[in-house]
């Protein structure tokens, strides 16, 4: 019998709809460390997780809480941790690991404001640090979500992505996100035909080590140059490999935009109301909206910026996302106009008048 | 040729001899660790977890499944596995610097949640990896890197007193003793009971062994010996600190 039965409409916010997503999915145990805005995801957690067996560990900062994480994985478990703000510029250390080792952890991410403590409350300012975070090259999935239905989904998502690629996998969401509440379908993956990927413990195997088996030995250290570049040509390699599968992204409107509004997360929201009125009213408006920030939906943004006069970049933040843009339009010509509100919430009617003045042609 | 004396069943052939400078304790201390595993028949239980320090060099020392972690994070590591399977045996592995300061909020905390897990550190008074800096067990007066003049306590405060602390906040089923290298039946005696004490889940157990560092210590083999057997017992006294009242039926 499933922890679901059917198709359950709730009313929830959406730190509860990560717990419930985590315990349809199968995960086994939570590592965590409290911080607002995503200590509720540990509160429902320790509620639910008895019930169905599964286990949880306060740890003693966040990077126990993401080491603890990868132990849990190493055993074949499917574990996770939930951070923000300060949380996850620790979770960094852990995670670098992770994607040295190709450890698959999950880590759902509540933006908060920054830098430092800054608010408990909301922002997109942990785009740079959740995909780029740590010493290394971004080796990481990240899904940015937009709606409690979509973290319910994605959390879901993360854990498969995580184990079948064996990338440190995040659910980027916010403090809005996580405090509020919202109806979503909570559902049992298989009811809908998703096959959870077979976790497989990477130590404890059965049998004797050197013997019946070789000894796992997993190291994160080389002595020379060349050891390392073969280790990193090779994830980077997979990594590139896999992209294509799993990058995901959602666009509007797009043929011969006057503007191509560019949002991610609960922006988008914002963003595609505006367009979708603007469009309405008979203008020529559209978006573009990457779901997988890491890896990032290159070649569909080019093809979509290819057919628009100019674009605008939205988001909660001093210019993350429009950096990633940019990286990724490189060598195309094209205007691109910004509305960064960092740490700040962003309307629909914002968008909207920030749309009118650059179709207006009134813009600076 | 293999005229070397009879090395323990769960040590990777492989890999020796091994990587560490001659003289080291580290050497010493993972022979004791690796005849105890035989003794017990627990390798294919073990997990072995080692630090970022010299201890990283025993990533593949061994024929049991082994985490080389980050400077400091072996004991989460460790305490995150052991809470996933309660049914392997854990040995986190790490030096004085990773155990009692850069990661010694984990330490504190694994022992006070009483974490069923065994930690073997390693007290070579020095950060040995990075080149012989100052570290937490560096002795009063005692020369490095970075206390050129001798270790001047007003100036760069006091050793750390590992085992002591960790014995003050443990519960009634911890184990917790210091060895050295220079007593290395002890030392073996030590770490099985720490193993031991893991297997009956009777709580924390942790086991600081004095080592030598001939490298950084600038010491012939003379002065190390005379260095880990006669002097840093001074600061360090070695025994058992806590054992646990095993209570019987
Ligand atoms: C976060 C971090 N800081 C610093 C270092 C550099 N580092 C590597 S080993 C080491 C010290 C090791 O000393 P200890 O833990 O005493 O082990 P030993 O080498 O003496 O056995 C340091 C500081 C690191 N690897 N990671
Ligand atoms: S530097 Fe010191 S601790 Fe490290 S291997 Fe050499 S002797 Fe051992
Ligand atoms: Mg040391």
């Amino acid at each position: 019998m499933g922890i679901i039965e059917g198709e359950k409409k709730a009313f929830m916010t959406g730190n509860e709809a990560v717990a419930w997503a985590a315990l349809v999915a199968g995960a086994e145990i939570m590592y965590g460390y409290p911080i607002t805005p995503q200590n509720e995801i540990m509160q429902y957690w320790t509620r639910l997780a008895p019930k169905h067996g599964r286990k949880f560990l306060q740890t003693e900062d966040e990077l126990s809480a993401g080491f603890t994480t990868i132990g849990g994985v190493l055993t074949g478990k499917r574990a996770f941790t939930a951070t923000a703000g300060p949380g996850n510029v620790l979770m960094q250390e852990p995670m670098s690991m992770a994607e040295a080792m190709r450890i698959p952890t999950v880590v759902v991410v509540q933006q908060r404001g920054g830098p430092s403590t800054a608010t408990v409350i909301y922002s997109q300012q942990e785009v740079t640090l959740t995909c780029f975070g740590g010493n290394g090259e971004g080796l990481r999935v990240v899904y940015s979500t937009s709606s409690h239905q979509e973290l319910y989904d994605y959390t879901i998502k993360a854990f498969n992505t995580a184990w079948k690629y064996r990338f440190p996998t995040f659910v980027l969401a916010d403090g809005y996100q996580a405090k509020m509440r919202e109806s979503l379908v909570l559902y049992d993956p298989e009811e809908r035909g998703i096959e959870m990927v077979p976790t497989e413990p990477f130590v404890g195997k059965p049998g004797m080590p050197g013997e019946d088996r070789p000894p796992a030995h997993l190291r994160n250290t080389y002595n020379i140059e060349e050891e390392l570049e073969e280790v990193l040509k090779k994830d980077i390699q997979e990594y590139e490999q896999m992209a294509p599968e799993i990058i995901e992204y959602d666009e509007f409107n797009t043929d011969g935009a006057d503007v191509l509004v560019i949002a991610h997360g609960v922006v988008f929201r914002s963003a595609a109301m505006a367009v979708r009125k603007l469009a309405d009213e008979g203008l020529k408006v559209g978006y573009f909206r990457p779901i997988t920030l890491r890896p990032f939906p290159q070649e569909q943004l080019r093809q979509a910026a290819a057919k628009a006069k100019q674009l605008m970049v939205v988001e909660s933040a001093y210019g993350q996302l429009l950096k990633l843009v940019k990286d990724n339009l490189y060598g195309m010509d094209l205007p691109i106009h910004t509305h960064l509100r960092p740490g700040v919430g962003v309307t629909p009617e914002e968008v909207v008048a920030d749309l009118r003045t650059v179709l207006e042609g009134r813009e600076d | 040729m293999d005229i070397q004396p009879k090395m323990p069943k769960s040590w990777n052939a492989a890999t020796k001899p091994h990587k560490f400078c001659p003289g080291c304790g580290h050497g010493l201390i993972l022979k004791a660790l690796g005849q105890v595993i035989d003794e017990m028949g627990i390798q294919d239980r073990v997990v072995f977890g080692c630090d970022i320090g010299c201890s990283l060099l025993s990533w593949d020392f061994f024929n049991v499944d082994t985490v080389q972690t980050h400077h400091g994070r072996t004991t989460p590591v460790m305490v995150g596995i052991k809470k996933a399977r309660p049914d392997r045996i854990v040995i986190a592995y790490m030096g004085d610097g990773g155990g009692y300061a850069i990661g010694s909020q984990h330490l504190v905390n694994a022992a006070t949640r009483d974490d069923k897990i065994t930690v073997i550190l390693v007290n070579n008074t020095v950060y040995a990896m990075t080149g012989g800096q100052m570290a937490p067990t560096t002795m009063p007066g005692q020369k490095t890197e970075t206390t050129p003049f001798g270790r001047d306590v007003e100036q760069a405060g006091y050793p750390m007193m590992g085992p002591e602390m960790v014995a003050a906040i443990t519960q009634e089923g911890a184990y917790v003793a210091r060895g050295s290298v220079a007593k290395f039946r002890k030392l073996k005696e030590y770490i099985r009971k720490a193993l031991e004490n893991q297997i009956a889940m009777r709580g924390f157990s942790f086991v600081e062994a004095l080592s030598t560092c001939p490298t950084n210590w600038r010491t012939n083999a003379e002065k190390t010996w005379e260095f880990v057997e006669k002097i840093m017992p001074e600061q360090y006294p070695l025994g058992e600190l806590k054992v646990p009242v095993i209570k019987e039926g």
